[in-house]
Order: structure tokens, then C-alpha cells, then sequence
């Protein structure tokens, strides 16, 4: 970032009661950037956005827009606005009061309010429904009236909490498109909340992975998924086959695999884990000189297929992914090799678990080709 | 009915739903015999009420062809019609100070305590025995020798019409989406302004409803009316209960009968509100 960065969040901490929601959290988020704050429910992304929106009140840090200081305001002040998860649309306001609601809490003029929310009804596509009350709508147009709630106001930056959740599958695809096009289009900044990793990889510009509180990586979403700066972030992004061991000079030791070779070495000696994506993984019959295992299963996914391989002494199947579909069949014996490994530091308190196929949840196959995609 | 049997002979395991239909119908019907047993216990007495303010005889227990002059006569007799008037200012009134006290108490409560205690206390005085209040405020009243009249009968109802109003705002109020008030103030709207243009309508629905049941509550409320009135301004029932003990004329129960209609078609329209806006989310 070379510019003066939009927004400023300085060491924030939070806490509530015993638990410490945010550690001292500090980021830098630059205009007109599409920025997402990623991480699994209670890491403390939507503390750290209702922080900025002014519905939570940090312990400490600095939080600063433009230079001006968001913390000495309150909420109804803030040059900031906020989509909210449950979009929060007035039940009892027409699509058109509910997306000038916020015009004339400016105090502007009944034509200038018109004006604003045309324009905006037409940048969401809503223009027909503007006499429309909330309940009368579907959950895709719910979303947008959210969104124009929102812009129409011109805020410097926008706060979106979660804003896909509530959508079904099919629509949340359309409106991933549509929120990167309004973004463009208005030259807004965005900064989402959002637990879905593969929303937060397809939109953001850059992406905070947090974790228990902590700012785990920040960078964008080819750098994360490259280069992941830890054991959590490396298992949050994408699919990848995760080897527990030691750090050596060259890769990290697994122990009862031998060494793997791996970008980034570490302190000798300090606990590691190897990181290798199914598309560094290759796996044939013709495969020598690195492991043999079993086929345990193939999906063909259409432009690629994963293949699941059961490699003795490791507990969890390897996965290797190759486009198109795959000759391999259940039960073939095959080599294995991995390509570029990725090691990264592990929390010594975590129990090794060798060959751990991430992420811990099960991931559905779809998912999968998204990824490898 | 027929026509489903007729298709289930063809219809395996899959239809099997509507064959033991009607055997499980004859088992609801035998259970709710002690339900309708309850419910003439309950009402019986009222509908005879009702039926004997149509009696043409001047003895209570008697009946004598229907009539409908109980009614004009009612609106004669000139105590009961004072009593009448009485009880409409005490319910309006102690209505008016209850809505807009127990909103504020349903919003304060909601908003800036953590609940317990404090809401048993705004709550408890629906609950408490009404000779306990009466007592009570007959004892406060005096201490502070505060003259007794109408106006003490409207304070010490809306000691428990405003724990009524609280109790039903307060419910509407937890079924609120919080972010809509957030979502005001994220639009620009200050505190005032939230409440003013996005509770309040949001709350209407029980106001009303907590409103129209303070009303009713308020309009055949005796005890604590009886301790705290002047013996110069009655209200309707206490007007009631004198005239019972010098013997009942059949008036009695024409009015009984007009309070009834008043009474149900308040609670009906509070039901109605409550749920008017209630289930949509």
C-alpha cells in the first residue's frame, strides 16, 4: 500500500467478559478495494466489522477513515454504512422509503431523494419493485434492496456482514458477479464478513484470514492460497494435503514418510507441516521414486478429477488432482510424488496428525473443483 | 372421504395415511370431551347471564317470555349510568398513562438491562393479589394525604395496566429483528429518530393489543377501586356490587351483558394485532 490507506484499524482489541473476541488486530485496507475478512464462526470478523459500523465498542486500538477518528463518533455519524446480514429492511417501508431512508436522515429535499434512489433502484435493477413492501420480496431482491440501501448514501466504505448467507446456491453464484460489478460501477469500498472461503477467494481483492481473534495472513487470495503463512490458513484455503513433522534444512520431516521437500524452511528442528495441493500431487502407475499407495476413489468433476489415494503409514487418504478425467480406476496400485510442497509453521500444542487431508470439516465434492479449477 | 378408500384397495404402503384416518378421528373426538366439559363450566354461567338480560320477568331465576326492556330501562337509571361514566374516565385514564408508561418501561427494559430482577419487578404487580394493592395504595394515598376521587382510582390502575402493556411489548419487542433500529442508526438516524420511525411502528401491534387489555382490565376492575375511591364517585362495579346486596334487578344483567360485547371485542382486536404483523419472519 502506498497510499494513504482508506481505512486504518490499529491494534483493536475486544473482549467480552473473560473472552477476548479480537488480539490486538491492525490492518490497512486501501480505497476502492474489494477487501474480505475471513475465518470460521467466532474469529471475530463480524466483532471487528460491527466495530467499525459503531454497534461495538473496542478496549483499545484506533480505528480511522480517512484520517477521521470512527471511534469518537457514534454509529448514526459515521461515514460508513453497513449491509446487514439479515438485511434488517424496514418491514413496514416500501422498497423505495426504505432505500431513502437513509437520504433523509440527511436531510435532503423530497426531489433530490427521488433522484438518488432512481438511480440507484436502477443500478440494482429494482426500479419495478419500488412500491413493493419487504415481504413481498424474494431473498435475491431482499439482497439488493439492502445494497441500495446502502450505496445510495455514497459512503466511503461499505460494510457488508455475511451478505450471500441468506441466499440460496444458485443466486448466491449470480449475486457474487453482481456485487463485483457494483463495486466496480460505483466505486465503492467493500469490506466483506464472510466464513466461506471460497465466496472470500472469488471476490476479494485482499483477504484477513482470522483466527481465534488473531489476524492470521493478510494477502490476496492467490498469495493465501500459494503461499498459506500457517497450519490454519493453509487447511482454511482450499484443499491440500497437510504433513505434520519437523523442520529441516530443506522441506520438513514426516515422520514415518521421510523428508518432504518444501519451499520456506524454517528453524531447523521446530515443528512444521508440509503443504501440498491435490495439483502438486502426481499419481500413476508410471510414478517411481516417491510413495505407492492405493486408489481409494475417483471424481470426475468435469473439467478436472480428484483422485483419493490411501498411502500406508499416512492415516488419511492423499488427494491429487489432474483436469480432465483420469484412467485410474478403485483399487489400482500407483506412485505417488509430490510436486511443490509449502512449509509452514505448526502450533507445537497441536497434535501431529500425519497426512491430515484438509480441511478438517469434509469437503463436498463440488467445492473441490472449484478449487482445483 | 369415500373416494380416498376407494383408492387406497389399489394403493400399498404408500398410501397408507388415510386408512387409519377416521379411527384416529373417533379418538380425538372422545378426548375432547373433558376440554368441552371445562369450557361449559366455564361459560354457562355467562351465557345464562346473557339469556336472562332478555327475560321479561322482574325475578332473576324466572323465566317470563323475552323482552328487550332491561336495556332501556338500564340507560334510566341514573347511579348506574354515573358508575358507568366513572369507570369509562378511571379505564380511559389509567389506559392512557399504562401505554405510554409500559412502552417506555418495555423499551428501557429491553434495551439497557440484562432482564431478570427488573422485569419481575415491572411484571409483578399483574400478578400480585389485588387486595394487596388496594391495601397499598389506600395506604400510600393517605400517607402522602392525597384526596381520594377518580383520579387515585386512575393511578392505582395503572399500576397494574402498566405491568400488562410492559409484558405484551415487552414479547413483541424480543420477536424484533435487532438490526432493523441498528440499521436506522447505520442509515443516520440518531436515537430518537430510530425510536420514532422504526420502533414504534414496529411495536404498534402490541401497544395496541397492551392497551385494549389495560381497558377491559381497568373497566370491571373492582377491589382495588373499592379501596381507593370516594365513596361519592363509584364505579360501575362497585355501583354493581351495592346494588346487589339490596336485591338484584334484572338491569344487572343486561349490563353484564352490553360489558361482555365490549370486553370481546377488545380482546378479539388485541389478538388480531398481536398476531396481525407477529409471524413474519
Amino acid at each position: 500500500m502506498t497510499a494513504e490507506p482508506l481505512l486504518r484499524v490499529d491494534g483493536v482489541r475486544a473482549v467480552y467478559g473473560d473472552t477476548v473476541a479480537l488480539h490486538d488486530v491492525s490492518l490497512d485496507i486501501a480505497h476502492n478495494e474489494f477487501f474480505a475478512l475471513l475465518g470460521p464462526s467466532g474469529c471475530g470478523k463480524t466483532t471487528l466489522l460491527r466495530s467499525i459500523a459503531g454497534f461495538e465498542t473496542p478496549a483499545a486500538g484506533r480505528i480511522t477513515v480517512d484520517g477521521i477518528d470512527l471511534l469518537s463518533l457514534p454509529a448514526h455519524r459515521r461515514p460508513v454504512n453497513m449491509m446487514f446480514q439479515s438485511y434488517a429492511l424496514f418491514p413496514h417501508l416500501s422498497v423505495e422509503r426504505n432505500i431513502g431512508y437513509g437520504l433523509e436522515a440527511e436531510g435532503l429535499g423530497r426531489a433530490e431523494i427521488r433522484t438518488r434512489v432512481g438511480e440507484v433502484m436502477e443500478v440494482v435493477r429494482l426500479g419495478h419493485l419500488a412500491k413493493r413492501r419487504p415481504a413481498q420480496l424474494s431473498g435475491g431482491q431482499r439482497q439488493r434492496v439492502a445494497l441500495a440501501r446502502a450505496i445510495v448514501k455514497r459512503p466511503k466504505l461499505l460494510l457488508l456482514d455475511e451478505p450471500l448467507s441468506a441466499l440460496d446456491r444458485q443466486v448466491r453464484a449470480s449475486m457474487q458477479l453482481e456485487l463485483k460489478r457494483l463495486q466496480h460501477e460505483v466505486g465503492l469500498t467493500f469490506v466483506v464478513v464472510t466464513h466461506d472461503q471460497e465466496e472470500a477467494m472469488s471476490m476479494a481483492d485482499r483477504i484477513a484470514v482470522l483466527n481465534e481473534g488473531r489476524l492470521e495472513q493478510l494477502a490476496s487470495p492467490q498469495e493465501l492460497y500459494a503461499d498459506p503463512g500457517s497450519r490454519f490458513v493453509a487447511a482454511f484455503i482450499g484443499t491440500a494435503n497437510l504433513l505434520d513433522g519437523e523442520a529441516t534444512a530443506d522441506g520438513v520431516a514426516v515422520p514415518g514418510l521421510g523428508e518432504v521437500r518444501a519451499g520456506h524452511a524454517l528453524a531447523a528442528g521446530s515443528p512444521a507441516t508440509a503443504v501440498i495441493r491435490p495439483e502438486d500431487v502426481v499419481a500413476g502407475d508410471d510414478v517411481s521414486g516417491g510413495l505407492r499407495g492405493t486408489v481409494v476413489d475417483t471424481y470426475f468433476l468435469g473439467g478436472a478429477s480428484t483422485i483419493s489415494i490411501d498411502v500406508p503409514g499416512l492415516p488419511a487418504p492423499v488427494l491429487a488432482s489432474v483436469h480432465g478425467a483420469t484412467r485410474l480406476v478403485r483399487g489400482a496400485e500407483v506412485g505417488v510424488a509430490f510436486g511443490r510442497a509449502t512449509a509452514v509453521p505448526r502450533d507445537p500444542s497441536e497434535p501431529p496428525s500425519f497426512g491430515t487431508t484438509v480441511p478438517t470439516t469434509a469437503i463436498p465434492v463440488d467445492e473441490v473443483q472449484d478449487v482445483s479449477a | 372421504m369415500a373416494e380416498a378408500t376407494a383408492t387406497v384397495t389399489a394403493a400399498t404402503t404408500t398410501d397408507a395415511a388415510p386408512a387409519p384416518a377416521p379411527a384416529r378421528r373417533r379418538r380425538r373426538r372422545g378426548i375432547l370431551v373433558p376440554l368441552w366439559l371445562g369450557y361449559v363450566f366455564l361459560y354457562l354461567p355467562i351465557v345464562i347471564v346473557v339469556v336472562m338480560s332478555f327475560n321479561d320477568s322482574r325475578n332473576l331465576f324466572v323465566w317470563n317470555g323475552f323482552s328487550l326492556r332491561w336495556y332501556p330501562e338500564l340507560f334510566r337509571d341514573g347511579a348506574m349510568m354515573q358508575g358507568l361514566a366513572n369507570t369509562l374516565v378511571v379505564a380511559s385514564g389509567a389506559t392512557l398513562i399504562a401505554t405510554v408508561l409500559g412502552t417506555l418501561l418495555a423499551y428501557g427494559i429491553h434495551h439497557y438491562t440484562r432482564g431478570g430482577l427488573i422485569r419481575a419487578f415491572a411484571i409483578a404487580p399483574a400478578i400480585l393479589p389485588d387486595l394487596l394493592l388496594g391495601i397499598g395504595l389506600l395506604t400510600f394515598f393517605s400517607l402522602l394525604s392525597v384526596t381520594l376521587g377518580l383520579h387515585s382510582v386512575i393511578l392505582a390502575h395503572a399500576v397494574f395496566a402498566t405491568a400488562f402493556v410492559t409484558a405484551i411489548v415487552l414479547a413483541r419487542m424480543a420477536n424484533l429483528d435487532p438490526s432493523l433500529e441498528e440499521a436506522s442508526r447505520d442509515l443516520g438516524m440518531g436515537p430518537a429518530r430510530t425510536f420514532l420511525r422504526i420502533t414504534l411502528p414496529q411495536l404498534a401491534p402490541g401497544i395496541v393489543a397492551g392497551a385494549l387489555l389495560a381497558f377491559t382490565l381497568s373497566l370491571d376492575e373492582f377491589v382495588i377501586a373499592f379501596f381507593t375511591t370516594a365513596p361519592t364517585q363509584p364505579t360501575l362495579p362497585i355501583v354493581i356490587y351495592s346494588m346487589v346486596r339490596f336485591g338484584v334487578t334484572p338491569e344487572v344483567n343486561a349490563l353484564a351483558t352490553l360489558l361482555l360485547l365490549v370486553s370481546i371485542v377488545a380482546v378479539i382486536s388485541a389478538q388480531r394485532l398481536t398476531r396481525l404483523t407477529g409471524p413474519e419472519r
